[in-house]
C-alpha cells in the first residue's frame, strides 16, 4: 500500500515535470514569440527592449529561467505575473481553486446520483416507453452545448422569469465563499451545477444502461436466477456492481479534466472566477507564469483523480487485487 | 414421482420464422433417480431443462405442455411462486464454472446468499452451513475457501463450489447441464464421483445433461436420447447400451472408440449434420442421415410409444 502511494507520487512528479518543460519550451520556442517584445509593447525602442529583457531575466539561459520559475512556484511561492507586474501567481491560483472545486464537486454529485438512477430505471424497464423517453432525454442533454444552455439558464433565471415565483430565489451571478455565507454559496451554485451536470447525466445514464444490459446477459445472472433470487436483488447486487467499472473509468477522466480547468465555459457563463477562467485569461495574453502555475495544478489533479479511480477499481473488482 | 413432463413444447419467434426448439418431450423422474439426457448441440436438451427451471426469460419464447413437480403444475406458475422453488427445491448446476459465478463476490457470500434467500437464517448461521457444504464437496480447506473469489479457484474447484451452492437448500431435484464438459478428464472423474456420492446422501433426483456417452454409461439409471427437439429413444442404462434400437443411438454408440481389441483406423462418424430447426423435414428428423430409412420415414414423424424402453422409429415398430 505504502509502495503504491509512493509510486503514484513519483508518477505525479514525472508528469508535472514533463508538462512544465513542454509548456516552458512552447512559450519560448513558438516562432515569432519574443516575450520581451510583447511585454514592452508596440513601438518600443531597442533600449527599452533590452531593459525589459534584462529585468525579466530573458537574457539568462533557458534552463536557468526554468529552474528559477519552478523555484518561485514551489519553494518561495512569489512568482509574479509577466502581464500585471506585482500580481502574485500562486495566491491567485489558490483563490480560484475553491471556486472550481465547488462547481465541479457539486455537479459531479448531481450527475453521478441522477445518472445512476436513470441508468438503472432504463435498464430495468428496457424497451418500454419509459426507457425510450429517458434515453431520448439523455441524448438531448448530450446535444446541448454547455455555453448555450448556460446562457438560456441565465436568461430564464436572471432576467426573463427572475421575478416569477420559480426563480426569485436565484441570487445574482458570482461566487460566494462557503465559509462566509453557506446559503449564498449553495444558491449561487445550484444553476451552474445543473447546467454542468446535464451533459454528463446524459452520457453516464446511457453508458450505465448499456453496461447493465450487457451484464444481464452474463452466465452468472442465469445462476443468480437459478438460485431463486428476486429480480431486484439480481439487478442491484449482481448486474449493477459489475457494470459500475465502466462508469468509474469515465468518471475519473471527466472529473480530473473538469477540476483541471475544463469547466471553463460554465465558469465564464456564470461569472465564476475559477481555474478555467484563470487559465483562459492567462492564455489570452500569454502570461507564462500564470499558465505554468495553472497547468501544474491541473496535471496534479489529473494524476490524483487517476489514482482515486484505480483505488475504486480495486474496491469494485477483486480480480484486480492480486498483483 | 418427483417430476413429470408431458408433451412439452418450446418455440421461439425469430426473424426467419418460428423455431420449435422442443417438440413434444415427455419424461418422468422418480425420487433419487439419475436420468441422463444425451444429444448433440441444438438437440434441445438444455432448453427443455431450462423450461423446467422456469429460466427461459426470452420474451419471444412460448412454452406449452405440462411440467409437474411433486404433482404441482409449473407451467404458468407466477414468477414469485417459481422463485420459491428455484434454488430451494429445484437447483441447477451449469456448464461453465468459469462464468457461472459472479466475479465480484466471494464464494462463501454467494452460497450464503442462496441459503438466506430461502431460509430465514442469520448470516453467521448461513456461513456455518456454507463451510459444511464446502467440506462435503471435498474442499481441502473449507474455511479458507469461503473467502476466496471465483478467479482465485481452479475450474474444478469452481464447479465444486457451484455444486455446493446447488445443494445448499437440499433440493429434491438437481439439474446438471453438462457440468463436466468444461473440465479436464481427471477433474471430470472427481465431479462424477461427487454427484454419485451426493445423490446417495441427499436423496436428490438428478437430471444429467451431457453429450458424452461415456459419462452416461457411468452415472445414469435411465437414459433419454434427444434429436432435433424430440426424444428418439429412452430406456434404462443397461437396455440402452446393450440393446440400442434407434439408428441414431446406435450411431452414437458406434462412434465411441473401443477400449480393448483392435482400434478402427477411422472412427465411424454419422454422415451429414443435424437439421436446421427452421427447416425440419416433413417426416423423421433423422431420416436424411439414417442408414435404414424407407418410405414411411419421409411421410410422417415416428412416435415414441408408451413402453419403458422405446424408440421413435418405424423400423423398430416393424421388428
Amino acid at each position: 500500500m505504502f509502495y503504491a502511494i509512493l509510486r503514484r507520487f513519483g508518477q505525479m512528479l514525472f508528469v508535472m515535470f514533463g508538462i512544465s518543460v513542454i509548456v516552458f519550451l512552447i512559450f519560448f520556442a513558438t516562432p515569432g514569440a519574443d516575450p520581451a517584445a510583447r511585454i514592452a509593447g508596440r513601438n518600443a525602442s531597442p533600449e527599452v527592449l533590452a531593459a525589459v529583457r534584462h529585468s525579466f531575466g530573458f537574457d539568462q539561459p533557458l534552463y536557468v529561467q526554468y529552474t528559477r520559475m519552478m523555484e518561485k512556484i514551489f519553494v518561495t511561492g512569489d512568482l509574479t505575473s509577466f502581464v500585471n507586474r506585482g500580481w502574485k501567481v500562486v495566491p491567485a491560483v489558490m483563490d480560484s481553486i475553491p471556486v472550481t472545486l465547488s462547481l465541479v464537486f457539486g455537479a459531479a454529485v448531481l450527475w453521478v446520483v441522477v445518472s445512476i438512477i436513470i441508468g438503472i430505471v432504463a435498464a430495468a424497464t428496457r424497451d418500454s416507453w419509459l426507457d425510450k423517453l429517458l434515453m431520448a432525454l439523455g441524448l438531448l442533454g448530450i446535444s446541448m452545448p454547455v455555453y448555450w444552455l448556460g446562457e438560456v439558464m441565465n436568461l430564464m433565471t436572471q432576467s426573463r422569469y427572475h421575478d416569477s415565483w420559480a426563480f426569485s430565489w436565484v441570487p445574482p451571478l458570482g461566487y460566494k465563499n462557503f465559509s462566509d455565507d453557506p446559503k449564498g454559496w449553495f444558491l449561487t451554485l445550484v444553476i451552474p451545477w445543473i447546467t454542468l451536470a446535464i451533459l454528463y447525466i446524459g452520457i453516464y445514464g446511457r453508458v450505465l444502461r448499456a453496461a447493465i444490459i450487457e451484464s444481464m446477459q452474463e452466465d452468472y445472472i442465469r445462476t443468480a436466477r437459478a438460485k431463486g433470487l428476486s429480480e431486484t436483488r439480481i439487478l442491484f447486487r449482481h448486474a449493477l456492481r459489475t457494470s459500475l467499472i465502466a462508469f468509474v473509468t469515465l468518471f475519473g477522466l471527466d472529473f480530473g479534466a473538469l477540476v483541471g480547468g475544463s469547466a471553463l465555459l460554465t465558469e465564464v457563463v456564470f461569472g465564476l472566477h475559477g481555474i478555467g477562467k484563470l487559465t483562459y485569461d492567462a492564455l489570452q495574453n500569454l502570461d507564462l507564469p500564470m499558465i505554468m502555475a495553472t497547468v501544474m495544478y491541473a496535471s496534479m489533479f489529473v494524476v490524483i483523480a487517476n489514482a482515486v479511480v484505480d483505488f475504486v477499481y480495486i474496491l469494485l473488482d477483486p480480480r484486480l487485487r492480486a498483483s | 414421482m418427483i417430476l413429470s413432463v408431458r408433451d412439452l413444447k418450446v418455440s421461439f419467434r425469430t426473424h426467419d420464422g418460428p423455431v420449435r426448439a422442443i417438440d413434444g418431450v415427455s419424461f418422468d423422474l422418480e425420487e433419487s433417480e439419475i436420468l441422463g439426457v444425451v444429444g448433440e448441440s441444438g438437440s434441445g436438451k438444455t432448453v427443455s431443462l431450462l423450461a423446467v427451471m422456469g429460466l427461459i426469460t426470452d420474451p419471444n419464447a412460448t412454452i406449452e405442455g405440462s411440467i409437474r413437480y411433486k404433482g404441482r403444475e409449473l407451467v404458468g406458475l407466477p414468477p414469485r411462486e417459481l422463485r420459491r422453488l428455484r434454488g430451494n427445491e429445484i437447483a441447477m448446476i451449469f456448464q461453465d464454472p468459469m462464468t457461472a459465478l459472479t466475479p465480484v463476490y466471494t464464494i462463501g457470500w454467494q452460497i450464503a446468499e442462496q441459503i438466506r434467500a430461502h431460509r430465514g437464517v442469520s448470516k453467521p448461521k448461513a456461513m456455518e452451513r456454507v463451510e459444511q457444504l464446502l467440506a462435503e464437496v471435498n474442499f481441502p480447506n473449507p474455511h479458507e475457501a469461503m473467502s476466496r473469489y471465483p478467479h482465485q479457484l481452479s475450474g474444478g474447484m469452481r464447479q465444486r463450489a457451484v455444486i455446493a451452492m446447488a445443494l445448499s437448500c437440499d433440493p429434491a431435484l438437481l439439474v446438471a447441464d453438462e457440468p463436466t464438459t468444461a473440465l479436464d478428464v481427471t477433474v471430470q472423474a472427481g465431479i462424477l464421483d461427487l454427484v454419485r456420492k451426493l445423490r446417495a446422501k441427499h436423496k436428490s433426483a438428478v437430471v444429467f445433461i451431457t453429450h458424452d456417452m461415456g459419462v452416461v454409461s457411468e452415472l445414469a439409471d435411465r437414459v433419454m436420447v434427444m434429436y432435433a427437439g424430440r426424444v428418439v429413444e429412452r430406456g434404462t442404462r443397461t437396455e440402452l447400451f446393450s440393446d440400442p434400437r434407434h439408428p441414431y443411438t446406435r450411431a452414437l454408440l458406434g462412434s465411441i472408440p473401443p477400449l480393448t481389441g483392435e482400434k478402427p483406423r477411422r472412427l465411424p462418424a454419422i454422415p451429414g449434420s443435424p437439421p436446421s430447426l427452421l427447416r425440419l423435414p416433413e417426416g423423421c428428423a433423422f431420416g436424411p442421415r439414417c442408414p435404414v430409412r424407407y418410405e414411411p420415414c419421409e411421410a410422417r414423424k415416428p412416435g415414441l410409444g408408451a413402453s419403458a424402453h422405446a424408440a421413435a422409429c418405424f423400423r423398430v415398430a416393424q421388428a
